[in-house]
């Protein structure tokens, strides 16, 4: 065993498998001396050749296999193929077929981030191994959480035609698209959630956080007239403000043997963090004024920079969510047709770039006169965050070494949980394995 | 009136993962009645939402032990938990396990929860149940139809 508090000590901790994070993840730290000499967060499920499989199949199908890259965020997949094959095509959607996309995504947003705040974050603060354990004493807490992440889950029955890997969105729209007076339901129990969600964000305040910040670069959408969900420019807090089509010229991918997934870089500039707190940092202005009293009561500013507290603004963003939803609702204006026509005969490309619950996603697809797909390229949102991830443990690490090895594991998985890292579907058991070398 | 809800659960895309929710659908092609059958992928929360307000659920699910294949395995897990290794085959972050475990811990278990795991062979890409799988439903549609009686 290694004694934290020598100082001769190599510390090696190995977290084999992550729990309570999207996928399967591991987590080595190496310290000599009190110096922390490696941070690796590795990634090591398979490659899964999705850009390499949609080469050959046609433009239209694109929405509903990049939507099975994620059991959680299969809407934001089926948006950003959306958006790129619309731009392709050259047309945009009229308002009404805009807005119920925007009210699926609000869906989508809620049983997302209610799965984290309650099931995946929260035991942290509390000291629970898990969400099991934390219902035992938290009984109302879990239920209401369980209940609003069945709110987002619902809005997806109700407009995707399920709750996981809606089947109703189309390029150009929808297959079928509700009647003013079907929402009666639904609206009812946003009501509901947007209360339960108030809550939920004066209970996390209150939990303890750790004392932490750090200097970020926040990316996201940007949009003059709403919080940012599916459409925008690209913008971040050091001045970056392009269209989405110039992403390729200013983020790249690069490899790390360490990990299946590849690490994003903005180019000369280095890693940057995507995803709730770096939508809050640059939008929230744009948020409701319910939502901006929630978080000024929750003691959060215009910019927060403790990703410990992003359990916080997940909260807001589930309050705006369900308010969103019931704008959405209210003015809900019946479209001409759950659909416009889309034709695709002639070589070009498209790109698209969304808010997923955990930060932007980008696709662009070469299309062929054919109308097949001869290039495909997918960034998600958790390959962007994944240096700033490591950045964050090689702050927090040295921050922390008094801690045993067991409360410095915790520590770090509670950092990296910040992130809502969604590797794919997920592992729930966690083996650990520690060494210690002399030096 | 007392209610009962039979789930099968598993992934029928992954061969005898599919068991579960087979034996489920010859379910409803019995001349059962007063009783709620459902599919599930097995995801925690949707469990919990088909067995709300329940007095009996009855679950099956694939298992993958070392038993021989088509061994079919009771388990009451209405006072205790489940052997949670037995059921990893889950296709989803919470298992059938921790589904129940969830329920138990927020007092929302019913009081009778019985879980039938049927031992697979081949938990592959595809679908289709491997011939000892079939005698596995075969069984357990027995034992649930035994226990329903």
């Amino acid at each position: 065993m290694s004694d934290p508090a020598s100082p001769r000590n190599t510390r090696t901790i190995k977290v084999d498998y992550l729990a309570r994070v999207e996928g399967e993840g591991a987590l080595h730290l190496g310290i000599r001396d009190g110096i922390v000499e490696e941070v690796k967060l590795k990634i090591f499920e398979p490659p899964r050749f999705f850009e390499a499989f949609l080469q050959g199949r046609h433009f239209r199908e694109a929405p509903d296999i990049t939507a099975r890259i994620c059991g959680i965020c299969p809407v934001a997949y089926q948006m950003s193929a959306c958006h790129a094959m619309e731009k392709a095509a050259g047309i945009a959607l009229p308002r009404p077929l805009r807005e119920l996309r925007r009210l699926l995504y609000c869906g989508e947003w809620i049983e997302s981030h209610a799965l984290h705040i309650f099931m995946l974050h929260a035991p942290d603060f509390l000291g629970y191994e898990s969400a099991i354990a934390m219902a035992k004493d938290h009984r109302d807490v879990v239920q209401m959480g369980l209940k609003l992440k069945k709110t987002g889950n619902d809005i997806g029955t109700f407009l995707g035609g399920r709750e996981i890997h809606p089947v109703n969105v189309k390029v150009g729209g929808f297959y079928k698209t509700p009647r003013k007076g079907d929402f009666t339901q639904l609206a009812e129990t946003l009501r509901w959630a947007a209360d339960a969600a108030e809550r939920t964000v004066q209970w996390v305040a209150q939990l303890p956080f750790p004392e932490f910040d750090q200097e970020y670069e926040y990316v996201s959408l940007s949009h003059p007239d709403e919080y940012p969900m599916n459409e925008g420019r690209l913008i971040s807090n050091r001045g970056l403000d392009i269209d989405v089509a110039a992403y390729e010229a200013h983020f790249e991918e690069e490899h790390v043997p360490y990990t299946n997934a590849l690490h994003s870089i903005h180019k000369g500039h280095g890693a940057y963090f995507v995803g709730p707190m770096a939508r809050y940092a640059l939008n929230s202005a744009r948020l409701t004024p319910r939502v901006r009293a929630a978080a000024s009561s929750a003691g959060l500013g215009e910019i927060c920079n403790n990703p410990f507290q992003s359990i916080i603004v997940r909260a807001l963003e589930v309050l705006y969510a369900c308010e969103e939803a019931l704008r959405i609702i209210t003015e809900y204006e019946e479209p001409d047709s759950p659909d416009i026509p889309v034709h695709i005969a002639r070589e070009c490309s498209g790109w698209g770039c969304t808010e997923a619950p955990r930060g932007i996603l980008y696709h662009r697809y070469v299309i062929g006169e054919d109308g097949l797909i001869t290039q495909a390229k997918i960034v998600p949102p958790t390959s962007q965050n994944q240096k700033q991830i490591e950045k964050d443990l090689w702050k927090i690490v040295p921050q922390s070494l008094h801690l045993t090895d067991a409360e410095l594991q915790w520590r770090c998985e509670q950092a990296i949980r910040n992130y809502d890292p969604c590797i794919s579907c997920a592992t729930h058991f966690l083996k650990i394995q520690k060494e210690e070398i002399p030096s | 009136m007392k209610r009962t809800v039979v789930i099968g659960v598993g992934n029928e895309f992954r061969g005898d993962d599919g068991a579960g929710r087979m034996t489920a659908r010859r379910l409803t092609e019995t001349d059962l009645r007063g009783v709620d059958i459902f599919e599930s992928s097995g995801e925690a929360l949707s469990l919990m939402q088909c067995w709300a307000d329940a007095d009996r659920v009855i679950l099956i699910d694939a298992s993958s032990t070392g038993l021989p294949p088509g061994t079919v395995q009771r388990f009451d897990a209405s006072q205790h938990p489940l052997p949670s290794r037995l059921f990893h085959t889950s296709t989803h972050a919470f298992s059938v396990a921790e589904a129940i475990e969830m329920a138990r811990s927020l007092t929302a278990l019913p009081p009778t929860v019985i879980v039938f795991g049927i031992e697979g062979a081949n938990f592959d890409h595809g679908t289709g149940l491997t011939p000892e799988a079939e005698g596995g439903v075969s069984k357990a549609l027995q034992h649930i139809l035994t226990e329903l009686s």
